[in-house]
């Protein structure tokens, strides 16, 4: 099996540049990949899009940050294409001021986007969001007398993930619902740089249990740093 | 009569319409007081729409794993048999029809079904998160909510205001004064909270209200 270049968080922010799509797993944090936020975060790189399925957490009042916060705080990003912004409210301030576009998707339809782009898929048909704002703009297609939005694919440059475990050729495991995002990202994306907290032999994970197969894998960091 | 605010009243009835075997999700926020209010001799099945089927209470600190949470974020446990899944496989089973009963926080809703939760225009957008799929997808609808707003005007409206978070979705709206179905662009009056009365209700809802015929009173 051919291994994958193991790089440092450094080394992975460095292949981001100004302009790129990326996409983050992880959910309120949970599964997004610390050690290359921070790097990137050292780094600086502005104007970037965001696609995650959410801004992690923000709290003014507190200065509590996690996961994409670290990165949205700096305005990173030109754009944020997210489900959720309830808990980070120095978004909510970009948003209102108008520093930083932010486009609001169903949680199911950002995931569906994701996945039907990394499956070779156009686009998709689905009830969510009919008879709302969300409709706005897309075509409206009856199947059986029932209306559903045209929804299509949603592909990047760059997908950041994180993994409870991968072995070096990019087999990926993992835990809990911190799976979330980071499957459907390693599809859909031009690069897959996969941060993992343990790092094992080829052979050393049983194929039946790999969640991610290692041909979507570009780039390996080995967590250098959790968050909670 | 004095109205006093009872988040728990909304818990513990919305809790006695599960079934053996339901799979349910709970927002964030009051919904997910109803898990509290399960009775013993009903066990359903919680989805939670960041990966998990049988989402459990909250750890012990020293037990917290934070690769197991909620979808607000915080440390759940899952329960013996329950089980993980990706993003899409979750709203697969939400769209799907798979989840019996969505159990939702409203800013607004009204008489047609339409519910708003996700955005007040230029002053709190929280955004939509699962919301949208959850009520298209679910077999039943359940708005849960504070009857008034702290305004004093009543959350349940003759037609919405905010923006939607979907249109004629919801099927039951069980505030602190009493249970609606609704039907017929109507909000029908199931079950009155005791001490509310009908007329009660009535009177300081801003929405047309039938009493239905066998309309109960409940003590909770």
């Amino acid at each position: 099996m051919v291994e994958k270049p193991i790089i440092s968080a450094a080394e992975a922010a460095a292949k981001i540049n100004e302009g790129d799509v990326v996409m983050v797993g992880g959910f309120m944090a949970s599964g997004s990949p610390h050690s290359v936020i921070e790097a990137l975060k050292a780094k600086g790189t502005k104007n970037m899009v965001l696609v995650c399925n959410d801004c992690g957490v923000h709290n003014l009042k507190t200065g509590q940050q996690t996961g994409v916060a670290h990165l949205v705080v700096d305005k990173a990003f030109k754009k944020v294409i997210v489900s959720h912004i309830g808990l980070n409210q120095e978004i909510q301030r970009q948003m209102n001021a108008g520093e930083t576009e932010v486009q609001l998707v169903p949680q199911g339809t950002l995931a569906e986007q994701i996945r039907a782009f990394g499956a070779g898929l156009g686009g998709f048909l689905t009830p969510t969001g009919v008879g709302t704002e969300v409709q706005d703009g897309k075509q409206v297609i009856n199947v059986n007398n029932k209306p559903y939005l045209l929804e299509v694919g949603l592909g990047g440059d760059v997908a950041l993930i994180k993994a409870k475990k991968g072995d070096k050729a990019g087999n990926l495991v993992y835990a809990g619902n911190a799976r979330n995002f980071n499957t459907l990202m390693a599809t859909a994306n031009t690069t897959v740089i996969a941060e993992v907290e343990e790092l094992v032999e080829v052979g050393e994970i049983d194929p039946n249990e790999v969640q991610t197969p290692s041909i979507f894998v570009d780039f390996i960091v080995k967590a250098t740093r959790l968050e909670q | 009569m004095e109205y006093v605010a009872n988040k728990e009243n909304i818990a513990k009835r919305i809790a006695r319409m599960f079934h053996n075997g339901d799979v349910v999700n709970l927002g964030i926020g009051l919904p997910t007081l109803v898990g509290n209010y399960v009775p013993e001799d009903v066990t359903i099945i919680l989805q939670s729409e960041n990966g998990m089927m049988g989402l459990g209470p909250a750890p012990a600190p020293e037990n917290v794993d934070w690769d197991v949470v909620n979808a607000g974020g915080s440390p759940v446990t899952c329960l013996t048999g329950g089980c993980f899944f990706d993003s899409a496989t979750s709203f697969g089973i939400i769209r799907g029809g798979h989840v019996d009963y969505t159990v939702l926080g409203v800013l607004e809703v009204d008489q047609q079904g339409n519910l708003a939760n996700y955005k007040v225009p230029g002053k709190m957008v929280p955004g939509m998160g699962g919301a949208m799929d959850l009520v298209s997808g679910a077999r039943v609808v359940i708005a849960a909510t504070l009857h008034f707003e702290p305004s004093g005007a009543s959350r349940m409206k003759r037609h919405c205001t905010l923006p939607l978070t979907a249109a004629h979705e919801v099927n039951f709206v069980v505030t602190d004064l009493g249970l609606f179905e609704v039907m017929g662009d109507r909000f029908h009056l199931k079950e009155v909270f005791a001490p509310y009365t009908p007329e009660y209700v009535k009177e300081n809802t801003q929405a047309d209200i039938v009493v239905d015929t066998d309309c109960r009173v409940i003590e909770l």
